[in-house]
């Protein structure tokens, strides 16, 4: 799942940079949300879960960028996204998906709560290496 | 004998003797289906289907997935979703495919031609009978997808009890697919009706595990958060030793034994804050 | 350069009704402004609208919090209105519970919450001269 399945439309790309870009990744991702029909309450946890995600890209990975896409597998129809940055990354990924947990100010629930939001989850990161999240949220 | 050849063969024969083939195709089908739907119906599907068929023979050959044929694709979706929708099962829906075969097999000569050209047809055939298939299994799929949503609208609805009070009486299990659709629409009650206070009756709940006692927990929360409170109401001796048993925990949510000692407590939590408690 | 997020005194309260999709900066301008309306004006009670918001992430969620904290030490109390049904799920999930935050389904049941809070503490009951009338009681 960290590429896109194939049969997918077309990838969107944004740079993810400023603060403001959070805001710009929400829309986005509710526009393809909304394409793929997902329902109200899906639409606005998969947009959620990107919120939290781009504010990390922003604060805790110096910026990167986002790809975004409607994913179809199948029968299957949804919203496929990935964050990437080149930043510090995390050096131990299980403590940093514990609710809770957080290497800067928050309340530590962006990795672990973007998780509960989406269907598929997947995290990937090595100290020095900068950090790569994906996500799908499904139409039920 | 080259493949255009076959199919110009084919085509030949399907062409001179149409209107008997047709005929034969309608009554053998007919025949196969026991009457459960009009001649006069089947007549107008095979005759359509058999001219597409033709058509794509005489356009582009014998690929039955190429794009030539996607006008007899697109009639035999429909074929079978008629087929599915009015209960037939998929042999049945597919021997309208198959049965074009035994028409054309007496008028074959037995010349090698002829058999190689009937084989590829016969091929074809299979093909497009196994589509057929695909499409009516396809189709009792969305049946049962639809099936599924509608006993989900249907098992939870949400009455107004009293002014500012809204009851939710749950049937059933509570899986997450079911809590997300009974949370969303409780939820929605409370801003329509402008109620302050949720009822969840479980009385009609059979079980009650950690699972389900987490689903309502977090339907309770999501409730606190927009302003309004819950009560649970409907729980069973049974159902309440065993969440004692498992150690389940409701923090600081009322529950109650029946609904009407819930609509009580709501009541006076209403009057309690000042809200329009009506009776008390 | 960023927009700000209007804040509207109408009796001794403050309102604020968020209209637009926010932006972290907006977010923190607010949480100052409100901190400093409240003690320019000496509100004794704090209203934040989110009916129109599709989407409250931790950020926000986190900002209605420290506002309630920030506003009770200045003697107001905040009750955030509106809260739509897709958002108190999502919030639930993602494990925020806004503990601390007094939460009301509507402006006028926020404005009525208000109101007989401040009565109880004034010790007259059904006093509600000089802020608008909360709707509850008149049904």
């Amino acid at each position: 799942m960290t590429s896109v399945p194939v049969g997918s439309d077309p990838v969107q790309e944004v740079g993810i940079v400023a603060s403001g870009d959070v805001v710009k990744a929400r829309q986005i991702i509710r526009t393809l949300a909304q394409q793929s029909r997902l329902s109200l309450v899906d639409q606005t946890k998969l947009v959620t879960a990107a919120s939290e995600l781009a504010r990390n890209t922003v604060v805790y990975g110096g910026g990167g960028t986002m790809r975004a896409c409607v994913a179809r597998d199948g029968a299957k129809v949804g919203v496929w996204v990935q964050f990437t940055d080149q930043g510090q990354g995390i050096p131990d990924l299980e403590l940093a998906l514990t609710d809770g947990w957080s290497s800067g100010k928050g309340m530590g629930l962006g990795l672990s709560g973007a998780r509960r939001l989406v269907d598929e989850f997947d995290l990937r990161s090595a100290a020095g290496e900068g950090t790569t999240v994906t996500v799908v949220k499904w139409v039920r | 004998m080259a493949g255009a050849d076959m199919a110009q063969r084919l085509v030949q024969l399907l062409t001179d003797q149409r209107d008997a083939f047709v005929e034969q195709w309608v009554d053998t089908v007919v025949r196969s289906l026991r009457g459960r739907i009009t001649e006069a119906e089947l007549r107008r599907e095979l005759t359509e289907l058999y001219g597409a068929v033709l058509e794509a023979l005489a356009s582009g050959g014998l690929a039955p997935r190429a794009e030539h044929f996607a006008e007899v694709r697109s009639l035999l979706v429909e074929l079978s979703r008629n087929r599915a929708r009015q209960g037939f099962s998929p042999t049945e829906t597919a021997i309208s495919v198959f049965s074009l075969k035994e028409v054309l097999e007496p008028v074959l000569s037995g010349e090698n031609d002829d058999i190689r050209a009937y084989l590829q047809f016969s091929r074809l055939l299979d093909d497009l009978g196994l589509f057929t298939v695909e499409e009516h299994g396809r189709t009792r799929e969305e049946i049962i997808s639809v099936q599924a949503e509608q006993l989900l609208e249907l098992s939870t609805p949400v009455v107004k009890l009293w002014d500012g009070v809204v009851g939710v009486p749950l049937v059933g299990t509570l899986d997450s697919a079911r809590t997300q659709v009974v949370m969303e629409k409780l939820l929605q009650s409370l801003i329509d009706s402008n109620s302050t206070h949720a009822i969840i009756d479980i009385t009609g709940v059979p079980a009650v595990d950690t699972q389900v006692a987490q689903h309502l927990l977090k339907t309770v929360v999501a409730a606190r958060m927009m302003g309004a409170e819950c009560t649970i109401s409907g729980i069973r001796p049974q159902i309440a030793q065993t969440i004692v048993t498992l150690g389940i925990e409701f923090g600081d949510i009322p529950t109650k034994a029946t609904l009407s000692d819930a609509l009580r407590h709501a009541l006076a939590q209403r009057a309690a804050a000042g809200q329009a408690g009506g009776l008390l | 350069m960023t927009e700000r997020v209007p804040v509207l005194k109408i009796g001794d309260v403050l309102l604020v009704s968020i209209q637009v999709d926010l932006e972290d900066q907006m977010v923190l301008d607010l949480q100052e402004d409100l901190s400093d309306r409240i003690v320019a004006t000496g509100a004794r009670g704090v209203v934040i609208d989110i009916s129109a918001l599709e989407i409250v992430d931790s950020f926000v969620g986190r900002m209605l919090a420290t506002i309630a904290s920030i506003s009770r030490l200045l003697g107001a109390e905040t009750v955030v209105v509106g809260m739509r049904p897709a958002v108190a799920m999502t919030l639930v999930e993602l494990g925020l519970s806004l503990g601390g935050v007094r939460t009301a389904l509507n402006l006028e049941q926020g404005l009525g919450y208000l109101n007989s809070a401040r009565d109880k503490q004034l010790g007259v009951p059904g006093f509600t001269a000089g802020s608008p009338d909360t709707g509850a009681e008149t049904r």
